[in-house]
């Protein structure tokens, strides 16, 4: 379970500080998908940051799992880390290490054994449907196959939590497709909470069950699509919706 | 002519090994010394892991005051400290202390470019997994920019054995220094052009073989 406590963030830019989360709290109970949307500034990377302290809070607190991440030190933090894989837009895989050589990094770190390494990492390129592109480079994958290493890469160390960062805008519609069901499945089958930051409506759509908007800082409403899902938002909802959708249109 | 050069076999012979011995020292003064300053030079800068004005500031005009200074007057201007280390300013060994200077300014600062070549959602990547940043270093940093640092040593390595033929002045020797003496100061001219000969093939081997094995390590 993820809870944030009256997060905010402000940097301080040539013209004045500049508060990019104002005072956000919120929780995301242990097997959820929740996206957090919004317009490019609205603030939603850097709350997404900040729950795994890649980039730490003004003020407030982050509790991961019941351990509050902005009280560790520096050696425990990176421990915590471990159990919070992460996703990113840009894929950010490590060029010069095959496939399997950029899932067998979280392992190496986490002390793992050589045997165990190499079982893992086979395990998470199955997970994610990449267990014969094993000894390729990054260099030679799709986009969508870049990703689905970074995946199983975010999955080695067994997380309980998943950070998306855009992890779909820099692909086609169909390649997100298939990215998401990657996520979902993941989600079922080892209950991995999944945070996921997007402006596409379509990822929200089709593997959230709850939606934070984020404007200016703040989350401005949590909407809850349980138990049936988007499709079954009453005529209350339909004005927050079309506020979503024309979030949505503003950005792209 | 051959018969002329052969009759300075054993000169040649030992110029060239002095030049290796130069050019050695300044390659491990590069590698051991340049490599981690300029790591620390790239990680000092603004919103890199170690941010820090003061360090980074005192490593970058470290850096550029060295190479500023026209490599004759660095050798001269060093003597002092050069009689500290190794108790003589004359001599191979004396040389090589302002060349080891020279190869640590220079190549960390091809250093401290390779590293800014790697996308920095690399190193988010690694402290998002719980990498320390002795670990970014040498599990992200070096791994995407090892083709870089290769070819940084290899530049060098070319810029010291040309820095090696100037130390002729305190008695350093080398290969520079003969074609110097036999060849421009005793008009022998053959000499000096073999002396080139052997700079040329040495200079073109090492590009080669860096600039090869460099693509070959590179998978981007």
């Amino acid at each position: 379970m993820i809870v944030l406590d009256g997060i905010s963030k402000s940097y301080r830019l040539k013209n004045g500080p500049y508060e990019a989360v104002h005072s956000v709290s919120l929780q995301v109970f242990q097997g959820e998908i929740h996206g957090i949307i919004g317009t490019s500034g609205a603030g939603k990377s850097t709350l997404l940051r900040m729950i795994n302290l890649l980039e730490s809070p003004s003020t407030g607190h982050v509790r991961v799992n019941d351990l509050e991440l902005t009280q560790l030190t520096t050696k425990n933090l990176r421990n915590a880390r471990r159990s919070i894989g992460m996703v990113f837009q840009a894929f950010n895989l490590v060029h010069n290490r095959s496939v399997k050589g950029n899932v067998l990094i979280p392992l190496e770190l986490a002390g793992f054994s050589k045997q165990a390494r190499l079982e893992r990492a086979a395990e998470c390129l199955r997970i994610v449907g990449l267990e014969r592109q094993a000894e390729q480079y990054p260099s030679s994958l799709s986009g969508g196959q870049k990703q689905r290493v970074a995946i199983a890469r975010a999955l080695a160390t067994n997380p309980t939590v998943l950070l998306c960062d855009e992890p779909t805008s820099s692909l086609d519609p169909q390649t997100t497709e298939e990215i998401l069901k990657v996520l979902k499945e993941i989600n079922r089958n080892f209950g991995v909470t999944i945070v996921i930051v997007t402006h596409e409506m379509d990822v929200i759509k089709s593997i959230c069950n709850k939606v934070s908007i984020m404007e200016a800082g703040e989350i401005i409403e949590t909407i809850s699509f349980e138990p049936k899902g988007f499709a079954a938002l009453k005529n209350d909802y339909q004005s927050l919706r079309r506020q979503l959708l024309s979030e949505v249109d503003g950005d792209v | 002519m051959f018969d002329h050069i052969m009759q300075y076999q054993s000169e040649i012979w030992q110029a060239i090994g002095e030049t290796f011995l130069m050019v050695g020292i300044s390659i491990s003064a590069a590698v051991l010394v340049g490599l981690p300053l300029g790591t620390l030079l790239f990680l000092c800068r603004r919103d890199q892991l170690l941010e820090n004005r003061i360090v980074f500031s005192i490593l970058n005009v470290f850096v550029n005051v060295v190479r500023s200074f026209p490599f004759l007057l660095l050798v001269v201007f060093l003597i002092p400290l050069t009689r500290f280390i190794v108790g003589t300013a004359i001599g191979t060994l004396a040389a090589s202390v302002p060349l080891a200077i020279m190869a640590v300014a220079y190549y960390s600062r091809l250093v401290e470019q390779s590293l800014l070549e790697v996308p920095r959602g690399i190193i988010e990547a690694g402290t998002a997994m719980g990498a320390s940043t002795l670990e970014i270093i040498y599990k992200f940093l070096y791994v995407d920019a090892r083709s870089g640092l290769l070819l940084g040593l290899t530049t060098s390595t070319i810029s010291f054995i040309s820095y090696s033929t100037v130390v002729g002045i305190v008695g350093g020797g080398g290969i520079g220094d003969f074609a110097i003496r036999y060849g421009y100061q005793r008009f022998e001219i053959d000499l000096m052009v073999f002396t080139i000969i052997i700079m040329l093939i040495f200079v073109q081997t090492i590009q080669f073989v860096g600039s090869t094995t460099a693509r070959l390590i590179d998978k981007r």
